[in-house]
């Protein structure tokens, strides 16, 4: 024991440097690394800072106070932020996509607790998708009513995200279980269609959904022109999820299906309560990365004319009375994609600390 | 529960009869015949790929045979669905590898089947499996994950798993083939207690003193035949066949 233990002695090193600088310069790679990086810094984060803070124009919220100053014009995301929010939405119904947007992420923080995994949840969910919709598209309760062609920003944003994917991924599910079924006909139905959507661009498929299909379909007949992009951006994000899903189905071991069977339970029962938890554990790292690829895919529907975050955004920018600050209108777009995307790895990643704990 | 399908005489657990099963071109099975009374504890042993394991699991249909007949409680082993359920409801099975659910504790693996597919009360499906846990001397690892119990510990799991649904028979797929040396006595002791509580068992094992201790009857397969079948002490004392002593030559050195 305490030969073992002189064995594994730590190295020594001097007192005075904590263990977690003495690794920046105990190499002469990483004394130059080091420097290198400090360098950088020292080049870039000044003018940064000068720009975004120190010389930026923030308050009063008008062309006057940006023309004014050297560095960002924070005035005008201030100024425009409701437009840049919610589009071309009526201005005295914002208040009606404000309290959308709140419900929604507050649903979302709600809904990613574990001990909120409950039937009931998907019940919570169905009746915040129905006011949702009675609350963008009024026309009930003495709301007016909005078409959904003036809905936009943050709202569409998060709508398309949260169906696409909410909806997408139970979808997912039943796909990649269909391509291992042993009917053929559903094989090869589930086959067909995965291949299909993911043999065509995004671009393509949003094209087909609300330019094309009106051609061949009277409009009449057809959803509106966002829930069109929203059942193609929930299949096309359902295709890529279940691929994703199919790949940790067959890291799931034989024998696993094989005592569920022994124990009697049926094909659904050993899916749902063995298979599945298993699978879908293992592809959570692949799947975060589809979703967040996913997440940011919304933005293309700008291109069939929706107005998500990013276009109200640009609609924004066309204001002649400011001298267009596209930068900072985009940095505030980022930021808030950014917090939706990290946001959802950090939950990914509370997933995977979770399950470990079962392995060790 | 009635079943037009009471073919078999009431008194056998379980009957083949003139059972083949094909895997391709190979011919797993060829023509057995077996008979089980109930309580009785067999021992099935062989050279690998003899089919002892393909039998097995041909009884709870884990393998569908091709031709002849399996009787198992007096329901026929057929396609129909309410066949299979009828059958496995009434028989366990423990796997050489274990096949513990990872994802749930060991109290959860226990009642799972339970109370999603015999619909059993989740409070009272929890004591029976602690009772049952008990019996395999490791209640006090209900909480944990497989991953965190040895292999002889999640083998006497698997064992109690399968015993929480009350099966009238057990199967065991070489039980301790996968375990370390040491803990393959925990197990063949907790085999050896279900035998002496009247469990009939089928057990595909090279373990021969489990066999001389707790069988009734030692059956010998090569080639997907069953060569051989009499009680352990003139198995292992007088065997007839050159083949069976060649394959006890083989298990001694």
């Amino acid at each position: 024991m305490t030969d073992a233990s002189r064995m594994i002695a730590p190295v020594r090193r001097p007192s005075w440097l904590p263990t977690g600088l003495i690794r920046l310069v105990d190499t002469p790679l990483n004394a130059t690394l080091t420097l290198l990086v400090a360098a950088v810094l020292v080049w870039a984060v000044p003018p940064l800072a000068r720009w975004a803070v120190f010389d930026a124009a923030v308050l009063p919220a008008t062309p006057e106070t940006c023309r004014a100053a050297a560095g960002a014009c924070w005035s005008f995301v201030i100024a425009k932020h409701s437009q840049i929010l919610f589009g071309i939405y009526p201005l005295d119904e914002r208040w009606r996509p404000a309290l959308v947007c709140l419900g929604l992420l507050a649903l979302l923080a709600w809904s990613v607790r574990p001990s909120a995994w409950r039937p009931r949840l998907g019940v919570i969910w169905l009746v915040m998708l129905l006011a949702i919709q009675i609350l963008m598209g009024g026309g009930v309760l003495g709301l007016t009513p909005v078409p959904t062609a003036e809905w936009g920003g943050l709202p569409v944003t998060l709508i398309l995200t949260v169906v696409a994917i909410g909806g997408g991924f139970p979808l997912a599910v039943l796909l990649a279980l269909g391509r291992r079924s042993d009917l053929p006909a559903i094989r090869t139905l589930c086959t067909v269609f995965v291949e299909a959507t993911r043999a065509l661009p995004l671009l393509s498929i949003l094209f087909i959904a609300s330019i094309m299909l009106p051609l061949m379909v009277p409009e009449a007949l057809l959803p509106d022109k966002l829930m069109r992009a929203l059942i193609a951006l929930l299949l096309f994000a359902a295709a890529y999820m279940a691929e994703v899903i199919r790949g940790g189905l067959q890291a799931v071991p034989k024998g696993q299906y094989e005592a569920a069977a022994a124990l009697g339970l049926g094909y659904w029962r050993t899916q749902r309560l063995v298979v599945l938890p298993q699978a879908i554990a293992i592809s959570i790292p692949a799947l975060t990365n589809t979703i967040i690829v996913m997440i940011k895919n919304t933005s293309l529907v700008l291109v069939v004319g929706l107005f998500d975050l990013i276009s109200s955004g640009k609609a924004a920018l066309a204001d002649p009375a400011w001298s267009s600050p596209a930068i900072e209108t985009y940095v505030f777009i980022s930021a808030i994609y950014f917090v939706l995307c990290f946001g959802f790895g950090r939950f990914a990643e509370a997933m995977e600390r979770r399950n470990k704990a079962s392995r060790p | 529960m009635s079943f037009a399908q009471t073919s078999a005489p009431a008194d056998s657990a379980v009957e083949l009869r003139g059972v083949h099963k094909w895997f391709g071109d190979f011919h797993a099975l060829r023509g057995v015949d077996l008979r089980v009374a109930p309580g009785e504890r067999i021992v099935i042993c062989g050279p690998s790929g003899s089919g002892k394991s393909t039998l097995i699991r041909c009884i709870n249909q884990l393998e569908r045979h091709q031709d002849g007949e399996i009787v198992v409680n007096g329901v026929r082993a057929g396609s129909e669905p309410r066949q299979l359920n009828a059958i496995r409801r009434e028989v366990g099975m423990v796997f050489q590898s274990f096949n513990l659910f990872p994802h749930l504790t060991v109290l959860e693996n226990c009642v799972l089947a339970p109370v999603s597919v015999a619909r059993q009360n989740r409070a009272e499906a929890e004591a029976r499996a602690m009772a049952l846990l008990e019996r395999v001397r490791i209640p006090e690892q209900a909480h944990k994950y497989p991953g965190q119990l040895s292999g002889g510990q999640q083998q006497r799991v698997a064992i109690a798993r399968s015993l929480c649904l009350d099966p009238k028979i057990m199967l065991f797929d070489e039980p301790t083939s996968a375990l370390d040396p040491e803990m393959v006595k925990e197990v063949l002791e907790t085999m050896i207690g279900l035998a002496n509580d009247g469990m009939t068992m089928l057990v595909v094992t090279h373990e021969m003193g489990f066999a001389r201790q707790a069988a009734d009857r030692v059956v010998f397969m090569d080639q997907g035949q069953i060569v051989e079948s009499a009680e352990p002490d003139a198995f292992f004392e007088s065997p007839r066949h050159e083949r069976t002593r060649a394959f006890l030559g083989q298990l001694m050195h």
